[in-house]
């Protein structure tokens, strides 16, 4: 018989969950107490969200067993888990757009109660938690922090005690995120406890209480978050020391690489974002980030930008001062435009292809410009075999076999690949969007690195990014993406993250201009 | 609820042992079958599966009937392949035929074979501009082409009628909706063998098909063209990064598979009937929908599955003839092949696996 844990509220012990050959969760014991906020730190593919979604009963664990309260019980669906105070809100929010905030909340309701009942308890809970809403607003007139806001309070609306946030900060602007914090501290300190599942150091170490660390899916610690640093974090989160990057002094030139001039885009379907009068410009052997959280127009924007959609004019895009807007994606590519979409799989590259015929998606005009009419006619990804072989040895791609195929990479090697692909074409622009976004850190870094070379060799890069932290480090200008505007360019030293910040949540999006800060 | 998990590797023995399996489980869910509707069960099976093989001027037959499938399934490839659903070959099939016949007819006096050239051709163009109909509409105006190819059957087969019982029907054919007979020019004659003579019905037309299939082999696996198919079929916006025009790949599918169609339409009437009627298809549009995909929208993949139909057809016909067995009976024995068949090629790729979990 365990002796009885009265401050323990969640205990897992050796939880074991595989999806086919594919070992998610390797006997993970984890246990979570009352009113303490506890981190679940771990690279993408760590097995934070198995774990969290076996809590949650969204998936059954192999083996292993779970206890509230010192209750052994089986969570068998999430009404289970609501049932046990168990309350989640996802990555991904279930909202339904075209209702209102109260009707989402009334829905999602396990005891049915009436609609004014709902409003009247909604009004009271944002008041309380200063999650403010408007009960009667539309969602898809809400922002996304907004969104996540009544993505909690239909979770307090449960009276929980177990809060699961998976990866809550990853859409919000650096104030949503104060704000979020705050909220979280408040409940736990009412005696909520709270998993919060992050891959984000800095965030960890101010808001938890305790860290557990995975890595390949077992659990490899779990630590005093206010005793530690984001080093000995990062170390463990990783298994190794991380190569910091190199960046060297440049030399600036004032040559005007690329240009985009007046840009307007209509969206063409009625979820995307209209683009509205877009100006930039980048020098050569210069980085520009383009800073924003998803879903503002970048999407939109690189489909202008790569050539997948042509401008109305011409001069809209300038390439050396040529103008290039109605050139599509592939005469701009053997211009030196080179670009990188921000979907890895069924954009960037085919999965069920081999890495040899995912070159030859994009280096097919190469082959075909022989004067022989039989090879053009038999231009085949039979090809591009051996430059595909080199894009492989030249950035470290590695490869279960030779020239498998993409869907047999991990998330890093693949981009490794779709980034050698592209500067094998010796770009003189490039643009790359969210080129780190889900990678681990060792490639991530690698990527970064190869940015910074590649800005260095006197090239002009345009960097689109939802992550703040890899905006600052690598770009020499920053400017901003929102709701499809675009603000104007800074140089990195005028600008703060908290300006930032504000620009992407929408501030002085009219004037275009940047308000003294208060 | 029931899940199905890809398997990291295709085990060689399954590839092998599948098909095997299948026709087995068929084999012996036929038998009950016929057993209990009270036919001889092992007879039955003999006139399906052995009869068609049974004499060498049968196993022609079989390639004569395989013949229109074929060539259509390699059309509908090309279409499934790159996610565009052509179910209308049939209607593209009528068509051919009919603008073959119409050309055909106009030359009452025609000899040279080189005609021949002429209709296949005529053939191709109203197939193709059958299909073209779809794909204008999904291109410009994003109508779903299900839904139009497949309206445009029945609107083919009441022209076909009405122009074989109106405009083109013979005056001596004594009331009946047919066509004068086509010219000695427009006719496709049998092979004669030096020795035997003619083989059952085989005839030249099966020079297309052993044409039709090596090409559309290079096409699929060594042009930019097949490449161009295979990734907007897999990966739409891999296509628009690789800078493939959807629109135009839509199109050309469309219209390939339409003239494929229409050219086994004129095949299939210059050869084996000799003049326009109202019925000159058997359902062969339709029935080479399920030809592409046994074949696994693979050319020598339809050559086969092509054949397989063709032989369960005839001996469907065989049994009928000698056994009484109506066609609904051996119509369910077709499904359970069918059935078995691709239920073999998927659990060569997925495992099955249960969960309690209810949703």
């Amino acid at each position: 018989m365990p002796k009885k844990e009265l401050n323990i509220l969640l205990k897992a012990r050796k939880i074991c969950k595989s999806f086919g050959n594919f070992v998610a969760n390797q006997n993970i014991d984890i246990s979570i107490a009352k009113g303490q906020i506890h981190a679940l730190l771990g690279e993408n593919g760590a097995g934070k969200s198995t774990l969290v979604k076996i809590f949650y009963g969204v998936l059954q664990p192999d083996s292993g067993s779970i206890e509230i309260n010192n209750q052994k019980i089986s969570i068998t669906s999430p009404n289970i888990a609501r049932k046990n105070g168990i309350g989640m809100v996802f990555q991904h929010f279930s909202l339904f757009p075209a209702l209102t905030v109260a009707e989402n909340i009334l829905i999602a309701l396990d005891n049915k109660i009436k609609f004014s009942e709902v409003v009247n308890k909604i009004t009271k809970l944002s008041k309380e938690w200063e999650l403010f809403i408007d009960p009667l607003k539309l969602v898809s007139e809400l922002s996304v922090g907004e969104k996540q806001r009544v993505e909690i309070i239909r979770c307090l609306m449960q009276n929980p005690n177990l809060l699961i946030m998976d990866e809550p900060t990853s859409v919000l602007t650096p104030q949503e995120i104060k704000n979020l914090f705050k909220i979280l501290k408040r409940l736990a300190s009412s005696g909520c406890s709270i998993l919060y599942i992050s891959h984000k150091l800095e965030e960890i170490i101010e808001l938890a209480d305790k860290v557990t660390i995975l890595k390949s899916g077992k659990s490899i610690e779990t630590i005093d978050a206010k005793k530690t640093t984001t080093n000995f974090l990062a170390e463990k989160m990783v298994g190794k020391k991380i190569t910091q990057l190199k960046k060297n002094i440049k030399t600036n030139s004032k040559n005007i690489a690329f240009e985009v001039k007046n840009l307007n885009k209509q969206k063409d379907h009625e979820f995307g974002i209209s683009l509205t009068n877009i100006n930039l410009q980048v020098n050569y052997g210069e980085i520009l980030g383009v800073a924003g959280i998803a879903g503002n127009g970048q999407v939109e924007l690189m489909e202008i930008l790569s050539g997948e959609i042509n401008c109305k004019n011409n001069d809209q895009i300038l390439l050396d001062k040529l103008p290039i807007g109605k050139a599509n994606i592939n005469e701009r590519r053997k211009l030196g435009i080179e670009t990188i979409p921000e979907e890895r799989t069924f954009h960037a590259t085919v999965p069920n292809l081999t890495l040899s015929e995912n070159t030859f998606l994009t280096y097919f005009f190469k082959y075909s410009n022989t004067k022989s009419w039989i090879t053009n006619l038999l231009n085949n990804p039979q090809n591009s075999l051996d430059e595909s072989k080199t894009i492989v040895k030249n950035n470290d791609v590695r490869c279960p076999e030779t020239n498998p195929l993409a869907s047999q990479l991990s998330g890093g090697n693949l981009q490794k690949f779709i980034l050698g692909r592209s500067l094998a074409n010796n770009p003189k622009v490039a643009i790359f969007s969210q080129p780190t976004w889900g990678v681990d850190i060792g490639a991530a870094t690698a990527i970064r690195q190869k940015l910074l070379d590649l800005s260095q060799s006197g090239k002009a890069v345009i960097l689109i990014s939802q992550d703040l932290e890899e905006i600052f480090e690598l770009s020499d200008k920053i400017c901003v993406i929102n709701e499809g505007f675009l603000s104007e360019i800074f140089d990195v030293r005028e600008i703060t993250a908290t300006d930032v910040g504000l620009l992407m949540g929408g501030k002085n999006r009219e004037n275009q201009k940047m308000d003294p800060i208060k | 609820m029931i899940t199905f998990i890809p398997r990291d590797k295709v085990s060689k023995n399954w590839i092998i042992i599948a098909p095997i399996l299948s026709i087995f489980f068929t084999i012996f869910f036929g038998l009950l079958i016929f057993t209990f509707l009270g036919y001889n069960p092992l007879e039955t099976l003999y006139q399906i599966f052995v009869s068609p093989f049974s004499r060498i001027d049968r196993i022609s037959d079989i390639l004569v009937k395989a013949c229109p499938l074929i060539i259509i399934g390699t059309g509908l490839m090309l279409c499934f392949k790159s996610n565009v659903w052509n179910i209308g070959a049939e209607g593209q099939f009528i068509m051919g035929a009919l603008l073959a016949g119409f050309i055909a007819l106009s030359f009452p006096n025609i000899e040279t074979k080189f005609f021949l050239l002429i209709t296949i051709l005529a053939g191709f163009v109203g197939g193709a501009l059958w299909a073209f109909i779809p794909a204008i509409l999904k291109t410009k105006l994003n109508v779903n082409e299900i839904l139009v190819s497949l309206m445009l059957v029945y609107v083919a087969m009441l022209f076909i009628d009405f122009i074989v019982r109106g405009p083109l029907r013979d005056p001596m054919s004594f009331g009946f909706p047919l066509s004068k007979p086509y010219p000695e020019g427009a006719l496709i004659n049998k092979i004669p063998f030096p020795g035997i003579g003619f083989l059952g019905q085989l005839h030249y037309g099966i020079l297309f098909v052993f044409l039709l299939v090596p090409v559309s082999w290079i096409f699929v696996n060594k042009t930019l063209g097949g490449f161009k198919i295979n990734v907007l079929g897999s990966a739409p916006q891999a296509a628009k990064f690789a800078g493939f025009k959807r629109n135009s790949i839509t199109i050309t599918v469309l219209l390939l598979s339409g003239g494929l169609a229409g050219v086994a339409g004129v095949i299939e009437v210059s050869a084996n009937i000799g003049q326009l009627q109202p019925e000159v298809s058997f359902d062969y549009g339709f029935t080479a929908i399920i030809v592409a995909f046994l074949g696994r929208l693979s050319p020598v993949g339809i050559l086969f599955a092509g054949i397989i139909i063709a032989t369960v057809k005839l001996g469907a016909d065989n049994a009928q003839m000698t056994m009484g067995i109506p066609k609904v009976v051996t119509g369910l024995f077709e499904g359970i092949l069918l059935f078995f068949l691709l239920t073999g090629e998927t659990l060569q790729k997925y495992k099955i696996k249960w969960s309690e979990g209810k949703k």
